[in-house]
C-alpha cells in the first residue's frame, strides 16, 4: 500500500474538487463564484417557495383587490400606495408580488429543467442509435435533425400552442399548460443532442475497446450507453445550461404571448405579461421586478455556461 | 452540383408537403365552417345537405387532395374576420412585417460586424471586454423584456419616441406602405427594430468574434505576416472575407428565425403586421387564416433555408457535397 493511494483515498470531496481541473478553475474565477453563488440562492428560494413566501399566490382568498398595485416598500411615489405586508408591492389583483415571484421562479426553473430533460432523453437516444446503426437510418434521422433544426423553436412552440389552445378551449388549456410547455419545448430542440452525441459515436465507435466489449458479448444497448455515451458527458453538460436558459427563456416568451401559464398560476413570464399594460399608468414594478429576476437567472445559468464551456472546452458541434 | 440542386429541391418540396398535411389537419378539425356560413338557426337536414354539397363528408384524402390544389393555386379560404381571402389579409400585413425585419436586419449588420471584429482583434482591450459583457446581458434578456423595457425608458419616461402601432406610413405602390420615407415613420419604426435585433446582435457578435478569431489563428494568416503584408490589409481583406461565409449562413437561417420573433416584438408594440395578425386570428379562432399564416410562414422558412443551402453550396467549394447527399 503505497503513502500516495492512502492518501487518496483519506480525501474528503471537496479535497478531491479542490485539486481537480475543474475545481481549480472555478476557485480561481470570480465571475463563476458569484453566479454560481446566485444559482443556487436562487434555486434554493425556489425549491423551499412555501416555506418562504409570506401568502399562497395560487390561493384567491387570500387576495384583495382592495390592494392592487401597491408599490414597493421603499418606493413612495406622491400617487402611490404602499403596505410594509407587500415587500415588493402588489399586482393588479392585490398579489403579494414577492410570494408570486417565488412560485413563479419555481414554475419556470421546473418547466426549463423538465423540458431540457426531455431535449436531453429525446436527443441522446437518437445520437446513439443514429451513430451506432448508421446507414440509412442515420441519413435519414440526420435529415430531419437538419429540418427540424430549421425551423425556429419560438415558431413551432407559438404555432403548436395557439392551435392547442383554440382546439381545447381555454379552460383545459390552462389546466394543462405545463405539461404541454415542456412537451413543446423539449421535443423541438433534441438535434442539438443528436449532432453532438452522434459525432461522439462515430468517433468512438471503432476504436478497440468497442470491439473488445463486442466480443465479450454485450449488447448493442450496454454499449452504446455504458461504454461511448460516457465520452460526451462534457459537451452533454455544456449544451444543457445553455438550453436550461433557452428554455426559460422560450417558457417566458410563450407567457407572455399568453400561450403558456395562466394568469392563476403565474410563471415569470405570464407575471411579466400580467404587468405590461400597467407601465403607461406608472406601475412599473409589477413588470419590472419580475423581470429583473428573470434576466438574472438566465444571465447566471449562461455564465455559468460559458464557463463550462472555456474549461471543458469539448469540441462542440458547430450548428 | 445539379444532383444537389435537385435533391435539396426535392427535400424543400417534402417539407412543405409536411407542412401543409399539418395545415390541412387543422383545418379540418378547429372549428365549423358551417357554423361560420350558416349560423344557428339552420335546422340539421339542412346542415347536412350543405356538408354532403360542401363536400365536408368526403374523406380525408379527398378532401385534403382540393385543399392542395386550392392552395398551389393560391387559395388558401376565406378568413371569417375579415370576410376575404386569407392571402389577401396576410399580403396586406406582410410589409409591415418585413420592415421590421429589415431594420432590424440593418441594425444587425451595421453593429455586429465591426464590434464582432474588433473584439477578436484587440481581444484584451477594455472596450472588448465591455462589450461582450454586454452581449452576454443581451442574450439573457428576452425580446418582449427588452421591448417592455424600451417602451418603459423612451416612450413612457422620456417621452422620446412613440410607444405603439406604425403611425401614417407612405404609400408606395400597390399596398405597401414604408415607414423609412421620412423622419416621422422612422421614428416609429425606431423602437420595435432594436427590439427585434436585441436578441440576435449579441449571438452575431459572438459568432463573428470566434469565426475571427479562429481565422487569425490559422496558417495562411501566418504566412501573410511572414510576407510582411499590412497588418490592416490582413484583418480586413484576408481574414475578414473568411470569418463572413458561415456568418453569412447562419445569418440567412436567422433571417427566418427572426419571423418568429416578430410576433413577440409587434405585440408588444402593436405592430400591425403578420404576427400581430397571426395572434388575433387565434383569439378569434380564425381557422382559414391561422392555416394560411402557417403555410406562408412555413414558406418563408423553407425558402430561406434552402437559398442559404444552395449559396453555401456555390461559394464554398470545399463542402462535402457527398455527405450533403449530391
Amino acid at each position: 500500500m503505497s503513502n500516495v493511494e492512502s492518501n487518496l483515498h483519506s480525501q474528503t470531496r471537496w479535497q478531491k474538487f479542490r485539486a481537480s481541473n475543474l475545481g481549480y478553475s472555478f476557485l480561481s474565477n470570480k465571475v463563476a463564484m458569484i453566479s454560481m453563488a446566485v444559482f443556487v440562492a436562487i434555486v434554493v428560494m425556489a425549491v423551499f417557495a412555501p416555506l418562504i413566501a409570506p401568502f399562497d399566490p395560487y390561493d384567491p382568498r387570500q387576495q384583495d383587490i382592495m390592494n392592487s398595485e401597491m408599490a414597493p416598500i421603499w418606493w413612495a411615489g406622491p400617487r402611490d400606495f404602499t403596505d410594509p405586508q407587500f415587500i415588493l408591492g402588489t399586482d393588479a389583483q392585490g398579489r403579494d408580488l414577492w410570494s408570486a415571484i417565488l412560485y413563479g421562479t419555481r414554475l419556470s426553473l421546473m418547466i426549463g429543467v423538465c423540458a431540457v430533460a426531455l431535449q436531453a432523453f429525446l436527443g441522446i437516444s437518437i445520437g446513439l442509435i443514429s451513430g451506432y446503426v448508421g446507414g440509412r437510418t442515420d441519413s435519414l434521422l440526420m435529415r430531419l435533425a437538419d429540418i427540424q433544426l430549421s425551423f425556429s423553436t419560438l415558431m413551432v412552440a407559438i404555432i403548436f400552442l395557439a392551435v392547442t389552445q383554440a382546439l381545447f378551449g381555454s379552460e383545459v388549456f390552462n389546466r394543462y399548460a405545463i405539461f404541454f410547455l415542456i412537451a413543446v419545448i423539449g421535443v423541438s430542440e433534441w438535434p442539438q443532442y443528436a449532432r453532438t452525441v452522434r459525432a461522439t459515436v462515430l468517433a468512438e465507435k471503432k476504436k478497440e475497446y468497442v470491439d473488445a466489449a463486442q466480443v465479450l458479448g454485450f449488447g448493442p444497448i450496454r454499449i452504446m450507453v455504458r461504454h461511448i455515451l460516457p465520452n460526451s458527458v462534457s459537451p452533454i453538460f455544456v449544451i444543457s445550461t445553455v438550453q436550461v436558459a433557452n428554455a426559460i427563456i422560450s417558457e417566458a416568451s410563450l407567457s407572455f404571448l399568453g400561450l403558456g401559464m395562466p394568469v392563476s398560476q403565474p410563471s415569470l413570464g405570464s407575471l411579466i405579461s400580467g404587468g405590461f399594460e400597467f407601465i403607461f399608468s406608472g406601475s412599473w414594478w409589477i413588470t419590472t421586478i419580475p423581470g429583473v429576476v428573470l434576466v438574472v437567472l438566465v444571465l447566471v445559468i449562461n455564465l455559468l455556461g460559458d464557463w463550462l464551456r472555456d474549461v471543458l472546452n469539448p469540441k462542440l458541434y458547430k450548428g | 452540383m445539379f444532383a444537389y440542386l435537385v435533391k435539396r429541391l426535392f427535400q424543400a418540396a417534402a417539407v412543405m408537403f409536411a407542412i401543409s398535411i399539418v395545415a390541412f389537419a387543422i383545418q379540418d378539425n378547429l372549428g365549423d365552417p358551417l357554423r361560420e356560413l350558416v349560423g344557428q338557426s339552420v335546422s340539421e337536414e339542412v346542415r347536412q345537405q350543405l356538408r354532403d354539397e360542401l363536400g365536408l363528408n368526403d374523406s380525408f384524402i379527398e378532401q385534403y387532395l382540393r385543399f392542395a390544389g386550392r392552395a398551389i393555386q393560391g387559395d388558401l379560404g376565406t378568413s371569417y374576420f375579415f370576410k376575404e381571402p386569407a392571402l389577401d389579409v396576410i399580403l396586406r400585413k406582410l410589409p409591415a412585417t418585413l420592415e421590421l425585419v429589415f431594420g432590424a436586419t440593418v441594425i444587425i449588420i451595421g453593429l455586429s460586424i465591426p464590434l464582432g471584429v474588433y473584439t477578436a482583434i484587440k481581444p484584451n482591450s477594455i472596450f472588448s471586454k465591455v462589450v461582450m459583457g454586454v452581449s452576454i446581458i443581451g442574450i439573457s434578456i428576452p425580446v418582449f423584456l427588452t421591448a417592455i423595457l424600451l417602451i418603459f425608458f423612451f416612450a413612457v419616461e422620456l417621452r422620446w419616441l412613440p410607444s405603439f402601432g406604425r403611425g401614417d406610413p407612405v404609400h408606395v405602390f400597390g399596398y405597401w406602405e414604408t415607414n423609412f420615407a421620412n423622419w416621422a415613420g422612422l421614428r416609429q419604426i425606431l423602437l420595435p427594430s432594436i427590439a427585434l435585433s436585441s436578441i440576435m446582435l449579441p449571438l452575431f457578435i459572438r459568432l463573428i468574434r470566434a469565426e475571427m478569431l479562429e481565422t487569425l489563428d490559422s496558417e495562411y494568416v501566418k504566412y501573410a505576416y511572414a510576407k510582411g503584408l499590412q497588418t490592416r490589409r490582413i484583418w480586413f481583406v484576408h481574414a475578414l472575407k473568411n470569418t463572413l461565409l458561415p456568418v453569412i449562413t447562419v445569418g440567412g437561417v436567422q433571417i427566418g428565425t427572426m419571423v418568429a420573433y416578430t410576433i413577440l416584438t409587434e405585440t408588444v408594440f402593436q405592430w400591425p403586421g403578420m404576427g400581430f395578425m397571426f395572434l388575433e386570428a387565434v383569439n378569434r379562432v380564425d381557422t382559414p387564416l391561422i392555416v394560411a399564416y402557417l403555410i406562408v410562414v412555413g414558406f418563408i422558412f423553407v425558402l430561406t433555408n434552402t437559398v442559404v443551402d444552395l449559396i453555401y453550396g456555390l461559394v464554398n467549394p470545399t463542402v462535402n457535397l457527398s455527405r450533403m447527399g449530391a
